[in-house]
């Protein structure tokens, strides 16, 4: 296989990674939204855990995304 | 990659270009850079806000001092909420760390200009910057003590390696992830914009059905547009509860 091909392959695979991500996040906020429609007065106190999470789950899948724009620009 | 020259090239924005060069360090070229005329632009920006908003000193806040208030009271609870009153000596330092990152972010939202913050060398040494305060915060207040931080209360004995080495491959790798989250976030975001707008322009040269089908990819911009605005005050936002989260292990290592 061509060297280039197979660097925009990697690209392509490396970048599956941020979908773990997406579910990461989303399952973070459903949760919090499933909590907080239970207890509406807990609710604003914890908002900022609940970005923190988010943003710690979030910064996993940007991890893929820098390897793919490594492979693209880098490799 | 080099975009041709009737494609659109995403990555182009991102070019760093010398404005004009200063003069020479060790044979490094060493020169003003759009990045640098940028960040200066967000540091005045910041400072104009504040002072301008303070200037006045009423009662009851205009529309100035009252956004300059609620600027800072809003760091100043994040900071009392996360570090308790001890942090107070900290609030400076992540009210600066917040003012730069939110005005670089925001002002990169501008069409044509430049986006510091998409920059790892930006991002990588304030969050190299903020690792070692928390080192040296941590060494200076509690010695030794400090590395308790690597041993958590009520691990079996024969698990504590284990726990002690991810510990602190977790703590090593916080510099790497602070840094590449808000480059990520800003880069990814700038980069699909600039996909989505050359969506545009590459359906309306095709004509007039082009132009009709264009008008997907420009709600899809002005879409993206109003996420990038989110998420450009969120990250500034995470990169400063980040901060104080680790600004806190350093004043109580023992979690």
């Amino acid at each position: 296989m061509d060297a280039e091909a197979a660097k925009m392959i990697g690209a392509g695979i490396a970048c599956i990674g941020m979908g773990g991500a997406g579910i990461g996040v989303g399952t973070i906020f459903g949760n919090f939204l499933s909590g907080a429609l239970r207890n509406p007065s807990a609710a604003q106190g914890q908002f900022t855990n609940a970005l923190i999470g988010a943003a710690l789950a979030e910064g996993l899948g940007i991890f893929s995304l820098v390897v793919a724009l490594l492979l693209l620009f880098v490799v | 990659m080099a975009g041709t020259a009737d494609r659109v090239d995403p990555i182009h924005q991102f070019h760093i270009v010398d404005l004009f060069q200063i003069g020479q360090i060790g044979g490094m070229k060493f020169a003003f850079t759009n990045s640098a005329l940028f960040m200066l632009i967000a540091v005045a920006l910041s400072f104009l806000l504040l002072y301008a908003g303070s200037a006045p000193r009423a009662l009851v806040p205009g529309r100035f001092q009252s956004v300059a208030e609620e600027f800072y009271s809003f760091v100043h609870n994040l900071v009392r909420q996360v570090l308790g009153e001890e942090g107070k000596a900290f609030f400076p330092f992540i009210f600066c760390l917040f003012a730069f990152v939110l005005f670089t972010n925001f002002l990169g939202l501008i069409p044509y200009f430049f986006t510091v913050t998409s920059q790892l060398v930006i991002t990588g040494t304030l969050a190299l910057f903020i690792i070692l305060m928390v080192l040296v915060v941590g060494l200076a207040k509690h010695g030794l003590k400090f590395f308790g931080l690597f041993v958590p209360h009520g691990v079996p004995i024969f698990l504590l390696p284990f726990i002690s080495l991810i510990e602190i491959i977790s703590f090593l790798a916080r510099p790497v992830s602070l840094s590449l989250r808000l480059f990520g976030n800003m880069l990814a975001g700038h980069i699909v914009l600039k996909v989505f707008a050359g969506f545009i322009v590459s359906l309306a040269g095709l004509g007039f059905g082009g132009w009709i089908g264009a008008i997907g990819p420009l709600f899809m911009t002005v879409a993206i547009t109003a996420l990038e605005f989110l998420v450009a005050a969120l990250q500034a936002f995470v990169f400063a509860v980040l901060a104080c989260v680790y600004l806190k292990d350093a004043l109580h290592p023992h979690h």
